[in-house]
């Protein structure tokens, strides 16, 4: 068997095709980020997650340190339960404040961690005490209108 | 009264034909998968229809994929300035490409382009009685012609829609960050946080994929299933165009509620 032109460009052919299939994987998807290689676990209770999403991100300052994990409905307290992973590279003080934000005014949510001065560090299992739910526009806009309305007559 | 009854026999009987043919194409399909093992024993043979049915097809799926991202830059630039969310236009471009352009517009060039050419091929060599010929010769068409035709169809058609996505990125980018101006970083960063491998990239590969195989099973069975005539060999041609079109875009449904619809 001898090498052909045919060869030749079914070759060039079958490696510019697994270039484009490598290029939509890493350069379109994302393969190659923010997939954490060690991660622990915390939980927070939050009394509303909003728009919150499993695999939604996690950050402290900006920077994706974890990805949310799992979201479930606790039928004791009714809260949700959020399960998060965290980058086992970094820890958090035991007082760190968990609150939904929001990415821009339209963007997708995710959960911000504000660090406290606690010396001692959140273990992996550990729950986060302080959580601060979602802004719901709609009872934002009622609580505004309600202020307004009773507040009214004293200004007058 | 007799009107009648000939209606029925008439509308029976091409009912009938329809499901007899569709059973011989899935009796085909077996076949062709049973004689598979003889064509990869041969890879002379599978090379030469990749050639054949993907490296001709590279320059018309190179450049409508071109076309189509530089359209989608437009319209979508167009639409989402409107909304002050110009940065989000890589992600409209990539998602649009990768999960449905992609794999339907490819795919329907491909039929077009390589999968009349193998019915022409096939319905000619019955045509002219080389099928029957190499029967003679004890060997089997399935195995040496029609084998090779349909593999060569199912191994190019994921990679011409790969490229195809490639190129209309590509075409999205050149309009939207190189012409119009929309921030670079933006557009890929966004791109990259919102489109997911393994649910976007892998499940247009897994439709174009299913894509190939129907197509390229329309192809040779309509060329192999051809009235050995010119006429016939013509409507077999156009037969397998506006089925396997239509194939492409009602695979494309299904295969879409079943990976976004949840």
């Amino acid at each position: 068997m001898n090498r052909t032109m045919l060869d030749l460009w079914v070759g060039f052919f079958v490696a510019i095709g697994i270039g484009a299939l490598i290029f939509l994987a890493l350069k379109v998807g994302n393969l190659s980020g923010a997939n954490f290689a060690e991660t622990y676990v915390l939980q927070a209770k939050f009394d509303n997650i909003g728009g919150l999403k499993v695999r939604g991100p996690v950050k402290s300052a900006g920077v994706v340190v974890g990805r949310v994990a799992n979201i479930h409905f606790d039928s004791t307290t009714y809260e949700a339960v959020v399960t998060m992973n965290l980058d086992t590279r970094y820890h958090f003080p035991k007082d760190t404040f968990a609150s939904i934000l929001t990415s821009g005014l339209l963007g997708e949510q995710y959960i911000g961690l504000d660090v406290g001065g606690d010396e001692k560090m959140l273990k992996a299992g550990d729950v986060i005490a302080k959580t601060q739910s979602a802004v719901v526009l709609e009872k934002l806009i009622s609580q505004f209108l309600f202020n307004k309305a009773s507040e009214g007559p004293e200004t007058k | 009264m007799a009107k009648v009854q000939d209606l029925l026999i008439g509308l029976g009987a091409r009912v009938t034909d329809r499901i007899w043919r569709l059973g011989f194409a899935m009796r085909f399909f077996v076949m062709l998968l049973v004689y598979s093992g003889q064509t990869f024993a041969r890879p002379r043979l599978l090379m030469r229809e990749i050639w054949f049915s993907g490296v001709l097809s590279l320059i018309i799926i190179l450049v409508s994929g071109l076309f189509v991202g530089l359209v989608l830059g437009l319209q979508g630039y167009d639409t989402l300035q409107r909304y002050g969310s110009a940065d989000a236009l890589g992600v409209l471009v990539a998602l649009s490409l990768v999960r449905e352009l992609g794999p339907v517009v490819a795919g329907l060039l491909f039929a077009s382009r390589a999968g009349s050419a193998l019915t022409a091929e096939i319905g000619l060599m019955k045509t002219t009685e080389q099928l029957k010929a190499m029967d003679m010769m004890a060997v089997n068409p399935l195995a040496r012609v029609v084998a090779p035709r349909f593999w060569g169809g199912v191994i190019s058609m994921p990679l011409l829609a790969a490229l195809f996505s490639m190129m209309g990125v590509f075409g999205g980018y050149l309009i939207g960050v190189v012409f119009i101006g929309v921030d670079e970083g933006a557009f890929w960063s966004q791109m990259q946080s919102s489109v997911d491998f393994f649910e976007d990239v892998l499940d247009g590969i897994i439709k174009s994929f299913v894509f190939g195989v129907a197509v390229s099973l329309i192809a040779v069975f309509e060329g192999y299933d051809s009235v050995p005539t010119a006429e016939g060999v013509s409507r077999a041609i156009t037969r397998t165009v506006v089925t396997s079109s239509l194939a492409i875009l009602a695979l494309d449904f299904v295969l879409t509620s079943f990976m976004f619809g949840s």
